[in-house]
């Protein structure tokens, strides 16, 4: 209401001219405005119930609407906030004979009815026997500040602090008076830092260059968007040469929080950064894992990898098709389900071909190529060309906000989370089961390994399925994060391959180290060189290493290493 | 049993060698008068489009003995050369562009038409010189042989050796790949270098130009396989093999393993870029996908189909590997992937000397082929 | 070694210009000592290889070492001949060669020659072609590319093919040969190589009695003129070849003396026999 009163002040230093019939005559309908406003705490007096104050809500007229929204507010009847958020949101309506106010969402030709006095269901009814209670600009921004004044009241400090963000967006004296009001009774940190930047950046505004002086110092260091964006205009300069701030002390102030503004987000982008290449690391590790594990204990290229990944996303596709209400679960039973379908696959190949080939590494690397270009083609007959969409479950999607400049999304920490639980179960299987302690002794000495009784033959198809079997998972993770085509495998498996070379074979803890710091160099150079170029210049530097350190970053080593 | 000179034992030819000379000098001779001398329609005349595939087909053929005498000879399972083969493809294709001249689309007498298109005002660094012939011939050489040379260099030295360098080869054809797909490298980006209108002031599709072409592939093809005869047949060419057996026991008899590895790739490198520079013409484009992972495999398979160590073996690999795939990919196309990746397989696991091996067991001769194990 | 010295060297190594030239005579013996090895210690993973070993070899010198299993005996090898580098120590050859700054070729064109446990030839090659890749003579690949072996480099093949008895299976696969037979090629390859000081790693493993016998006198013929240094478990074939025997243990030196003196020894018997 505050805003209708400046109108009226403004009336008298209006001097006449050619406007001047036109000033008389907001002048007028401003005075007007006046006189129904002085009304009202007449009308509070005889304390307005909630039911007529949303009776007078059924009207076309807009300054009535503006004034039962006022009666609403004084009412403070439970369910106010949620009739001024349906008045907000269009989903108020008042039938056309008896002009009763309901809540009601539209379905179809018929509208399904709620009562606001009782908040229960008034059952369904024919859509043209009702009027939709429409909103225009003015009022729009009214029924936003009360409902941010009444979420300003609420006990989640969560609601408290969205609503001071709204609020920010569109600072006015009224926004202001509210935030002010809240400010002294606010108690939750966040809310209050939030509160007081918002009237700081109110108070740039302000005619006193001592009160902008404050204000540019309470805002020092302040990750708010708009905070910054406002300090940049007072010490932009104009063509002219001169600046929005008049006060030269004002704009150096402002120029120092400008680089502690500074500083803080190259901090948070930092992070941010290392958060990517972490992310973009753990699905590096996710994928190069498995190869570590039959590269390293089976001596074999298993270029069909890849394959295996894409075998993992297409599993996690065909079981959203099986379940198609719950995509949420979905994900989570794909996980086994492409272990068990890549590692049966992985199975296959090392009894069919690979367990012909030991001992001949680079044609283990021929003949599984061949297998990939088997599968991809496979992929291709089943299930087309065409990349499949996989849909995200609700709880991956979003995004966890730490700060105004710092945010993770959900799928990219899941991610993370997820390749650390792989990790720690492969660290478990290959240390603590009698099958790992197989697995381990076969990679160290086949030979010994087979005269104490250990039946090397089925360690390695175990340990093949094994291998295989992460990729699957690794595929299901991928599906996630990129598209599901036939030629998902083949984008990764020389990043796979360049994790295991660079963290050195044989040793998991060298993938993981090796698969997560590519990630965060890869993700560090790119905003400077660029996504492709700096992909070539991770090839070109790991080439390089592999100069310094043949066998990675950590090498097997002893006799037994040799050759 | 005296060792006489290389160069006479080369002479003196052995079997595979004569039968493979015969039949190059056969079908270099052969086609051409059936191309040119018959009259379309009769029986006998050779249609251009086959006579280009020949042509390519002989280009395929050079690019496998590249690959069969490092891998075949000295043990270096090399999946880069698919990239000396298109880097020396496009510093051709830098030529071809370089004679458009005023005919491209934008009529702009220096710049090719890509460069007119992405706004740029001149003519970059390292495409000065390629309007000149011998420039050309002379990048087909230095670019693929030098980048071998450094490659090898910082390979060997640091003993990275099996499928390490298998894998790091094949990053390096990755790494070039993604840098040739980029607008701002100066190759023409995704579409690469094509259009190609005049070679040596001859019109490139004219008759006469194929044949020309067609019969430089089978001179480059027959000379190529001479060289590396010479080499597997000098003592340089056994300690070469003594390496691909025992490396580090070669070493200990006073040989620097590094440096005869290096030179032989290097050398490889060079017959992989002469080899593209021939296709390239003949095929009438070069752009990124050149640089595939998949091609350089492609090649290694055609090598193990034929038979390796053989160098005769990784012709006839090439040839028909690429014959089969020209017929797949234009009767039943969605059988390729099924017949070349088990082929890959079959040849892996059935046939380790492949069919030359094979044929040799029929005619139960000595073998030419040395047993390999990789 | 800083950065331009190490490029330099990597340069020569691989390409293999200048270096030999601007190296001095390998192998000066004129103190009498043709392999100092000081203070050698090579650890795998925590395990002590070597620990601190020294063993000097006099020029002409026919010297046995023996050791139990994992006393350190291959790996002294391998340090010598440059495949392991120490943590610790010197090596050098003779008085002026610096055995840890050279690679293994540059070791063996010094004058050092090795033959393995393992028979470890070129199963593909011909006993002919073996003895042809081994024999003395510039190693160069453009050497090797352009000319055939001179006269004096067949005649030495010739006179070792006789020396080993293999004259008659010259042209066959040394794939073919009998295990014994290898041990031969092998023997004659480090012949062919005419080195200073030869590294003779269990010789008559695998051996007929006879064909020990004539190990025993070829290595014998061989001292004086060329220093060897064998390693063998056979006692039998040891006795009847050594002067001097050095007894390895836990990578050091145990004992050194006559085949008797260190037979005698308490420390080696409780070593041989107490554990």
């Amino acid at each position: 209401m505050t805003n209708i009163s400046c109108t009226l002040f403004a009336v008298p230093g209006a001097s006449p001219g050619p406007l001047f019939l036109a000033r008389r005559a907001l002048g007028w309908l401003a005075l007007l405005l006046v006189v129904g406003m002085l009304a009202r705490p007449a009308a509070a007096a005889e304390s307005t119930s909630f039911e007529q104050a949303l009776g007078h809500l059924a009207t076309a007229n807009f300054k009535q609407k503006e004034r039962a929204v006022g009666e609403l507010l004084d009412a403070r009847h439970a369910n106010t906030r949620a009739v001024l958020n349906a008045l907000l949101e269009g989903t108020l309506y008042y039938r056309k004979d008896d002009r009763r106010v309901f809540i009601a969402a539209a379905q179809d030709a018929s509208l399904r009815l709620l009562d606001p006095l009782t908040m229960s269901d008034a059952g369904t009814a024919e859509a043209s026997d009702y009027t939709k209670i429409t909103t225009n600009n003015q009022l729009r921004k009214t029924l936003k500040s009360a409902l941010a004044s009444f979420d300003l009241a609420d006990p989640d400090a969560n609601v408290r602090l969205a609503a001071v963000n709204e609020l920010m967006r569109s600072l006015d004296a009224d926004s202001v008076s509210i935030l002010r009001a809240r400010q002294s009774s606010e108690k939750n940190d966040a809310v209050r830092t939030a509160i007081s930047t918002g009237l700081a950046i109110a108070d740039l505004d302000s005619a006193d260059a001592a009160v902008r002086l404050a204000a540019v110092e309470q805002l020092e260091g302040s990750l708010n968007p708009e905070a910054f964006n406002r300090l940049s205009a007072l010490v932009t300069k104009a063509d002219d040469g001169s600046y929005a701030e008049p006060d030269e002390n004002v704009r150096n102030a402002a120029r120092a929080a400008l680089n502690e503004i500074d500083n803080w987000r190259s901090f948070y982008r930092t992070l941010e950064t290392l958060f990517f290449g972490l992310s973009l690391g753990s699905v590096l590790v996710l994928a190069a894992i498995g190869l570590a594990i039959t590269f390293g204990v089976m001596g074999v290229i298993n270029m069909a990898h890849g394959e295996l990944m894409m075998l993992g996303a297409y599993t996690t596709y065909v079981i959203q098709l099986l379940m198609p209400q719950h995509i949420g679960a979905s994900v989570l039973v794909a996980i086994p389900v492409a272990f068990l379908v890549a590692g049966g696959v992985g199975v296959l190949i090392e009894r069919g071909i690979m367990r012909f080939l030991y001992g001949r590494p680079l044609e283990t690397l021929l003949a599984t190529f061949g297998v990939s270009l088997v599968l991809q083609q496979i992929v291709r007959d089943i299930f087309t060309a065409n990349n499949r969409p996989v849909e995200t479950p609700a709880w991956m999607a979003g995004s966890l906000q730490i700060n105004e400049a710092f945010s993770i999304t959900y799928n990219r920490l899941y991610v993370v989370l997820f390749m650390l639980i792989v990790f720690a179960i492969l660290q478990l299987v290959l240390k603590k089961t009698s099958l790992g302690l197989k697995v381990r002794a076969v990679a160290q000495n086949r030979a010994m390994a087979k005269s104490m009784g250990v039946r090397t033959e089925w360690v390695d198809a175990l340990t093949f399925g094994l291998g295989s079997g992460i990729a699957g998972v690794a595929g299901v993770a991928l599906s996630q994060l990129t598209n599901v085509g036939p030629n998902l495998g083949q984008s990764y498996i020389i990043d796979s391959f360049m994790v295991v070379v660079f963290g050195g074979v044989g040793n998991l803890w060298g993938t993981l180290i090796g698969g997560m710091s590519l990630g965060v160099v890869n993700q560090a150079l790119e905003p400077y060189a660029g996504a492709v170029l700096a992909k070539i210049l991770v090839l070109i530097a790991l080439i390089l290493f592999i100069q310094r350190r043949p066998r990675g970053l950590f090498p097997q080593k002893g006799r037994a290493a040799e050759n | 049993m005296q060792t006489s000179h290389p160069a006479i034992r080369l002479l003196a030819g052995e079997r595979g060698t004569q039968v493979f000379l015969a039949l190059l000098l056969t079908v270099g001779v052969a086609a051409p008068i059936m191309h040119l001398a018959f009259p379309e329609g009769s029986a006998l005349h050779l249609s251009s489009y086959t006579m280009t595939l020949m042509g390519k087909y002989m280009t395929y053929a050079l690019l496998a003995i590249a690959v069969d005498l490092v891998w075949g000879y000295c043990g270096i399972l090399s999946l880069g050369h698919a990239a000396f083969f298109a880097l020396g493809g496009y510093a051709m294709g830098m030529y071809l562009m370089r004679q458009i001249g005023t005919r491209g689309v934008y009529g702009d007498p220096v710049l090719p038409d890509f460069m007119v298109f992405l706004n740029w005002q001149e003519l970059p660094w390292f495409w000065h010189g390629f309007d000149m012939f011998w420039f050309a011939a002379l990048m087909v050489i230095v670019v693929p042989g030098l980048l071998a040379l450094a490659f090898g260099w910082l390979a060997f030295r640091s003993r990275v050796t099996g499928v390490y360098l298998s894998i790091i080869t094949q990053a390096l054809t990755y790494a070039l790949m993604l840098a040739f797909f980029r607008n701002d490298m100066g190759f023409g980006g995704n579409n690469g270098l094509t259009d190609f209108k005049d070679i040596l002031g001859a019109n490139i599709n004219a008759p006469g130009t194929r044949v020309a072409l067609f019969v430089a592939s089978a001179v480059a093809l027959g000379l190529g396989y001479l060289a590396c005869r010479y080499i597997t047949l000098s003592r340089a060419g056994r300690v070469v093999q003594a390496i691909r057996d025992a490396e580090s026991r070669t070493r200990f008899i006073g040989y620097r393993v590094e440096s005869y590895k290096l030179w032989v790739f290097a050398f490889s490198a060079v017959l992989a870029g002469i080899a593209g520079a021939l296709y390239v013409p003949q095929v009438g484009i070069i752009n990124p996908s050149e640089f595939q992972p998949i091609n350089s495999i492609e090649i290694v398979i055609w090598v193990a189909v034929g038979g390796r160590g053989t160098l005769y073996g990784a012709v006839a690999g090439a040839v028909l590997v690429n014959y089969a795939k020209t017929y797949f990919t234009a009767t039943i196309p969605e059988l390729w992937l099924y017949a070349l990746g088990t082929l890959f397989v079959i040849v892996t696991l059935f046939l380790p000397k492949g069919v030359v091996g094979l044929a040799d067991k029929f005619t139960s001769r000595e073998p030419a082929a040395r047993a390999v194990t990789a | 070694m800083n950065a331009t010295t190490a490029l330099r060297n990597g340069w020569q190594k691989v390409f293999g210009a200048g270096a030999r030239s601007a190296r001095p005579a390998p192998g000066d013996t004129s103190h009498g000592t043709i392999l100092y090895l000081e203070d050698i210690s090579v650890s795998f993973d925590g395990f002590k290889a070597l620990n601190a070993l020294t063993l000097y070899i006099d020029a002409g010198e026919l010297r046995c070492i023996i050791g139990p299993n994992g006393a350190g005996k291959t790996t002294m090898m391998d340090v010598i001949t440059g495949k392991t580098r120490p943590d610790a120590g010197s090596a050098w050859f003779g008085q002026t060669t610096d055995l840890l700054t050279l690679s293994e070729p540059q070791i063996a064109e010094a004058g050092i020659g090795r033959k393995f446990q393992k028979p470890t030839v070129f199963e593909q090659h011909t006993v002919m072609e073996n003895l042809e890749l081994a024999v003395a003579g510039t190693k160069t690949i453009w050497t090797t590319l352009g000319s055939p072996l001179d006269r004096r480099q067949h005649e030495r093949i010739e006179e070792v093919l006789e020396t080993i008895r293999l004259q008659d299976r010259r042209s066959m696969r040394a794939g073919m040969l009998s295990h014994g037979q290898k041990q031969w090629l092998e023997i004659g390859m480090l012949l062919a190589q005419e080195p200073r000081l030869l590294l003779v790693d269990e010789p008559v493993a695998g051996m007929t009695p006879q064909e020990v016998e004539r190990t025993a006198e070829l290595l014998l013929s061989l001292a004086g003129k060329h220093s060897v240094m064998v390693v063998e478990h056979d006692m039998d074939f040891v006795r009847s070849i050594a002067r001097r025997v050095t007894v390895l243990h836990e990578g050091h030196v145990l004992a050194e003396g006559t085949i008797d003196e260190v037979q005698n020894d308490p420390r080696v018997v409780e070593v041989y026999l107490g554990e």
